[in-house]
């Protein structure tokens, strides 16, 4: 047999379930008030998705390309890297998809945000509230602290299921390699997640895999309604 | 202490330079890479200081471990152990060990690594001699080699017989006793000394145990828990020099340092605890 294969998931687990887990409570006790940034700027997100304005778009994936940022430096180098060597590279993962948002959504913009009546959109929202509402709340119901939640923006689990959902409601088809990022880190969060017996790997497993798909098909009958 | 309340923790020589270390050693996989979260790391320290003061001295740890040597090295600082035995490894590419060790041994704030292991066989041709021309510089003591849960022992056995090494890491436990046909005789035939990583399985073994009463021959060996039962039968093989558990607590350390003191099992009662643990 190749040694590879000899291998098990939690072979490749660094860390224990509570240094994972403090190290969000630490992380989210370190960046406050960061937090009312966030809330502000998803609020701003849903007043913009309501209007007409041309910029809307750009707006919507700048404030998507930043936080993607934040988490790249804050989390995976600032924090994560410290107990899993490969944070720098997640970091570095992050960052590119940072500036795919920027180059495929504000520069050259081919993403627009609309919720159609179709029922491929109304599946992306119901991902996009996952992300945004049961991914912190999953913390709570696994048994954990509130101080360590995972929370849209801050850090990676939600941020790429919410990301993967906004493609999928973008009525113009995104460009594919906005997609392989997020999708990726889903596949690295729920293999971590289930490394560490945490039960919310099948929320990012279900929720990546959903997003991953509809953002991916993206059908036609989207666009018409746009 | 109970260093003090037993006498001398238990040793054994090393092959190379008839050195005494004790038999039972502290591993930090996993439980010291806490990052940068300072009630963890004050945690950590306090297990060093409960290891030391139970007699023990050598300290594993590997580039790989993330922040488990910055952890010791606040360890280090914070306690100034006089008889500490740094066991650290190279795990990079070819070019950068010497880089690496550079700043293992600052993270580690000694001055210079007692032994250096090259992690998994990574990149060992070109690690080696340095290694080897390191140890003739005096910069380290001892050289060795690295595998775990019985990975590459074919070429394990060509390094051990080709080349001069001081030290052989390899998983040994009462469930997994491949070693014991190839690996362990041919070390005391070259005269290599041998730690032994994963003794509890990452904690499944004993967790797997602990839902069983003791055997009535623990008393026979001075068990009188199972991790001491688990690590008495791994250092009582004459073979191994030192047996590495990692643990994160303090009352978890206390009871692996007792694996150090009292009797041994000899090898009819060896013989006896791998029936009995089989049979669980």
């Amino acid at each position: 047999m190749p040694d590879w294969l000899t291998y098990r998931l939690s072979d490749f687990l660094l860390f224990s379930p509570r240094t994972y887990f403090r190290m969000f409570e630490l992380y989210h006790t370190q960046v406050w008030p960061i937090h009312l940034v966030v809330f502000g700027s998803i609020v701003a997100v849903v007043v913009l998705w309501r209007r007409k304005e041309e910029w809307r778009d750009r707006a919507i994936a700048g404030v998507l390309a930043a936080w993607w940022l934040w988490v790249a430096i804050a989390f995976h180098l600032q924090r994560y890297a410290a107990i899993n060597w490969a944070g720098r590279y997640f970091a570095a993962l992050f960052a590119i998809q940072a500036l795919l948002l920027v180059w495929f959504g504000v520069i050259r913009p081919r993403l627009h945000f609309r919720l159609s009546r179709e029922r491929a959109a109304y599946l992306a929202a119901g991902v996009l509230v996952i992300a945004l509402v049961f991914e912190p709340l999953a913390g709570l119901f696994a048994g954990r602290s509130w101080r360590q939640m995972e929370m849209f923006g801050l850090t990676p689990d939600p941020t790429a299921i919410a990301t993967l959902a906004l493609l999928a409601l973008s009525t113009a088809r995104p460009h594919r390699g906005l997609i392989v990022i997020p999708a990726v880190w889903c596949a690295i969060g729920a293999a971590t997640l289930w490394a560490l017996e945490s039960p919310e790997a099948w929320l990012v497993m279900f929720a990546g895999l959903a997003g991953s798909v509809l953002a991916l098909r993206h059908d036609a009958s989207i666009q018409a309604v746009a | 202490m109970l260093a003090q309340g037993r006498g001398q923790a238990l040793t054994r020589r090393i092959p190379s330079s008839q050195e005494e270390l004790p038999l039972v050693g502290l591993g930090s996989w996993i439980t010291f890479n806490v990052g940068d979260d300072p009630v963890a790391r004050a945690e950590c320290a306090e297990v060093m200081r409960a290891f030391f003061a139970s007699g023990g001295r050598l300290i594993d740890s590997s580039p790989m471990y993330g922040s488990s040597q910055s952890v010791i090295g606040d360890g280090v600082a914070k306690l100034a152990p006089s008889r500490l035995f740094s066991a650290d490894k190279v795990w990079t590419g070819g070019s950068e060990g010497r880089a690496q060790i550079a700043e293992t041994r600052r993270r580690w704030r000694v001055r210079n690594l007692d032994l250096v292991q090259i992690h998994n066989l990574v990149s060992w041709k070109e690690h080696l001699p340095l290694l080897l021309e390191m140890k003739a510089a005096k910069q380290i003591r001892y050289v060795g080699i690295t595998t775990s849960e019985g990975r590459r022992h074919r070429e394990i056995e060509q390094i051990m017989r080709s080349q001069p090494l001081d030290f052989v890491q390899v998983t040994y436990n009462v469930l997994d006793r491949e070693v014991e046909s190839r690996i362990l005789p041919l070390a005391r035939e070259r005269g290599i000394g041998v730690i032994v990583n994963r003794p509890f399985r990452q904690g499944d073994l004993i967790r797997d145990v602990a839902r069983h009463p003791l055997p009535g021959f623990a008393r026979e060996i001075d068990a009188s828990n199972w991790a001491q039962i688990l690590l008495k039968f791994i250092v009582s093989h004459p073979a191994v020099t030192c047996a590495i558990p990692a643990t994160s607590s303090v009352a978890h350390v206390r009871e692996n340092m007792g694996a150090s003191y009292g009797r041994l099992p000899d090898e009819q009662m060896r013989r006896r605890t791998i029936a009995y643990v089989e049979g669980l």
